[in-house]
């Protein structure tokens, strides 16, 4: 027969400093983990949901990223008639031809200067990323000195406000609108007009890249295979959505050191864990006795405490969850090893990352709650009585 | 029995409580001293004298514009400068491409100049020589040869993605670094005859200054020479330079300051809550104590001594790991260059020590200040 958890409950509750000392460092422990885990949610939204899947990309052959280099504008236009490109509303092509550079601005913070992608490109190359949506101001006009920030870049950097001017290259360059694309790496950009652009870098006559929006997606695909298989240009193509995907490895530190952060952690708590339970078992050794007398069996005993560890690892880890809530949707910069800028993402606290705390926190207490549990449900009835 | 022995004895009387104290408090210093060491290495270390003596200079722009190579030689007139190398960093990718544990860095210098510039790079002279002879020659980091199974005379090739070349390069030399640097130096020529676009340009220059006082002002004098041209520059010293690619990693100083505070504020807990259960056990113990004339201070610093001494142990214990683990993740493959040629220094250790015993003071305060004002004959009918 079992014992009735609100047995573990009241116990719980009868020892409440101790109960709360462990729970909370246990908490710890879990809002740690659980910082790590939605700075790696966010990180994954910010690339995953980035690119279009009719978008193709195309580039040099042998670069891995749009920063590496650049091929000749006159090979723009054969690009341009490839068949299965989107038209616009005048039936022209989908097609634009851009470049990425990088400048340092200063963050609004005074915590330093950082590098940030700065986009130049045609005006079909707004027509083509549809996600991109002003919210305030108006888009760039095509021949001057304008730009458009993306909504992270408005938050976190000085003077990237509508109206304001912003000093990189050869000189000033205003700010005439701010556009947001639902927290995709565009939002860590500022585009402009791509002549401008390329004049102020001294690349006029080339593109770092071009983009082609395709029909449909079957047709996206045809039109990457076309690219590298046109012996005369070579280029490549990637769809949008593959490139960003690989921009999700600059994670690959945070998640790795994350992950020992977070394992060093769980073992100094699940100790901790296994001294309060140790504890509780001594502490309760005739008690647990005297169960045993009534009729409880040995493998009811150990549940019961193994419950209780749980319960206790249980409420660290809601109390863990609790505390990091706040800085839900907090937002910080990752350099990006491709593009050597920094892309902003936020804190994402998902229904996943908060089950896998729990779960994280149950493990802790199943460690720490186990061997005490399996101590008292060994005890020798006549010695705890006696004791 | 002397007070030291009596402490230590009470210390480990729940021999399973205090070991898993211990171990607990162990796993917390363990990640708090790998944390202070790269907040070490990052925001305190100058580096090593001959670090402090070199520039590094780059567009203003930004790291992905390049400069005319002429710099070079206005720049050697500046007061205080001692020799100028160009270096050009190459991207590019070695066999598995992708592979983190196959990146390292490349770059196309003078190699008459370089070894001049990078003072504690040390490379046999008839291994530079050689280098200096074959334009398609490389020399490479004695750690990085080592990681590869390179010797001298193998042939690698490096795929090249910001400049349309494939580099053909034979190995001519190895040279060594006071910290393993991952680099491999190849002739930029090789590159400026294969590629028109990277004729007579040079991404960044490193410089070499008189003295490390000296470099202040040569990096003003550089910046102020270009100041008016349209090609800008922005001289800084090495370490600030490097410390600029950590700080693009995002803010990693408050990321290591909330994991660290996170840690002591957990260690805390479980010290103070090992302290409160052996302190209450032991009631009856402190009344008899009292009994015996002890004083309220002698039993405060009893049970404060005897808290100090756990926390120390784990502290210790945790400081030894960390250097253990900082070591191995300094040589794990596919680590990148993050935690390379990192070591827990003295002042470190020095400092977890200090902080483990704070821990194990501040966890013992109250539990200890209400042993020490127990009234004696309810301690002696205190049944737990």
């Amino acid at each position: 027969m079992a014992i009735p958890i609100s047995y573990n409950i009241r116990n719980l509750k009868l020892r409440k400093g101790l109960t709360i000392m462990t729970a909370l460092g246990i908490a710890l422990t879990v809002t740690t983990a659980v910082f790590l885990m939605a700075l790696l949610a966010g990180l994954k939204k910010a690339f995953m949901s980035s690119g279009d899947p009719v978008n193709v990309l195309v580039m040099r052959k042998g670069s891995v990223a749009e920063l590496s280099g650049g091929f000749d504008a006159s090979l723009f236009p054969t690009l341009k008639t490839l068949p299965g490109i989107a038209k616009d509303g005048q039936g022209e092509p989908l097609a634009s031809g851009e470049w990425v550079v990088v400048v340092v601005l200063p963050r609004k913070d005074g915590t330093g200067e950082v590098n940030v992608s700065v986009r130049g490109l045609m005006p079909a190359g707004l027509t083509l990323r549809p996600s991109a949506k002003l919210v305030e101001g108006r888009w760039f006009t095509p021949g001057q000195r304008e730009v458009v920030v993306g909504q992270s870049i408005h938050n976190r950097f000085s003077g990237a406000n509508v109206g304001d001017n912003l000093d990189f290259a050869k000189g000033q360059w205003k700010v005439v609108g701010v556009f947001d694309s639902g927290g995709t790496a565009y939002d860590s950009e500022l585009w402009g007009d791509v002549n401008q652009i390329a004049a102020d870098f001294d690349r006029q006559g080339a593109f770092a890249s071009v983009y082609l929006r395709a029909t449909d997606p079957v047709a996206a695909d045809a039109l990457k295979h076309r690219v590298a298989d046109d012996q005369r240009l070579k280029l490549e193509g990637t769809l949008e959505t593959e490139y960003y995907e690989k921009q999700t490895s600059s994670g690959g530190v945070i998640k790795f050191i994350g992950t020992v952060v977070a394992v060093i952690m769980a073992i100094g708590s699940s100790f901790a864990a296994m001294n309060t339970m140790y504890a509780a078992v001594a502490y309760r050794s005739k008690e647990i006795a005297t169960l045993r007398i009534i009729g409880f069996s040995r493998p009811s005993i150990l549940t019961s405490f193994v419950i209780e560890a749980l319960l206790l690892s249980l409420l660290g880890a809601i109390v863990g969850i609790v505390l990091i809530l706040p800085f839900n949707g907090m937002s910080t910069g990752i350099g990006n090893q491709l593009t050597f800028s920094e892309t902003v993402f936020s804190l994402h606290m998902t229904w996943g990352v908060a089950m896998t705390a729990v779960i994280f926190a149950l493990v802790m207490g199943l460690l720490g709650g186990f061997a005490p549990a399996w101590h008292a449900a060994r005890q020798d009835i006549l010695t705890s009585l006696r004791a | 029995m002397t007070i030291t022995r009596f402490v230590t004895k009470s210390a480990f009387r729940n021999k399973r409580r205090s070991i898993l104290t211990v171990l607990s408090i162990t796993f917390s210093l363990l990640l708090l001293t790998v944390m202070m060491t790269v907040w070490h290495r990052f925001y305190v270390d100058k580096g090593d004298a001959q670090s402090a003596q070199r520039l590094i200079t780059r567009h203003r722009v930004s790291l992905t514009q390049n400069m005319p190579v002429y710099y070079r030689e206005k720049m050697r007139t500046v007061p205080g400068v001692v020799a100028v190398a160009p270096t050009q960093w190459f991207g590019g990718l070695y066999k598995d491409e992708g592979k983190p544990e196959n990146f390292f860095a490349q770059f196309g210098t003078d190699p008459a100049e370089i070894f001049t510039v990078m003072t504690d790079f040390k490379i046999p002279d008839d291994q530079l020589a050689a280098w200096q002879h074959d334009q398609a020659g490389c020399v490479v980091d004695s750690e990085l040869a080592k990681k590869f199974g390179w010797k001298i005379g193998d042939r690698i090739t490096l795929r090249g993605t910001i400049f349309p070349v494939n580099l053909e390069l034979t190995i001519r030399g190895i040279f060594v670094a006071p910290q393993p640097s991952i680099t491999v130096y190849f002739n930029q020529k090789y590159v400026e005859e294969a590629v028109s676009f990277a004729k007579g340009r040079s991404g960044t220059f490193n410089i070499l200054a008189d003295s490390p006082e000296d470099v202040p002002k040569v990096a003003a004098g550089v910046d102020a020479m270009f100041h008016n041209s349209p090609e800008p520059t922005k001289t800084e010293s090495e370490k600030a330079f490097q410390l600029s690619f950590i700080n693009s990693m995002g803010n990693v100083k408050a990321f290591i300051l909330s994991i660290c505070f996170a840690v002591v504020f957990a260690t805390l807990l479980v010290s103070a809550n090992t302290m409160a259960m052996s302190i209450r056990e032991r009631t009856r113990e402190v009344a008899v104590l009292k009994t015996l004339g002890f004083t309220r201070q002698s039993i405060l610093r009893l049970y404060i001594g005897e808290s100090v001494l756990v926390a120390l142990t784990g502290g210790a214990l945790g400081c030894l790991l960390a250097a253990g683990l900082v070591i191995a993740l300094a040589n794990a493959p596919g680590m990148g260059f993050f935690f390379l040629g990192m070591r827990v220094t003295t002042p470190t250790f020095l400092l977890a020590i200090f902080v483990s015993a704070m821990v194990g003071l501040l966890s013992a305060i109250v539990p200890a200040y209400h042993a020490a004002k127990l009234d004696i004959v309810e301690g002696l009918r205190y049944i737990g």
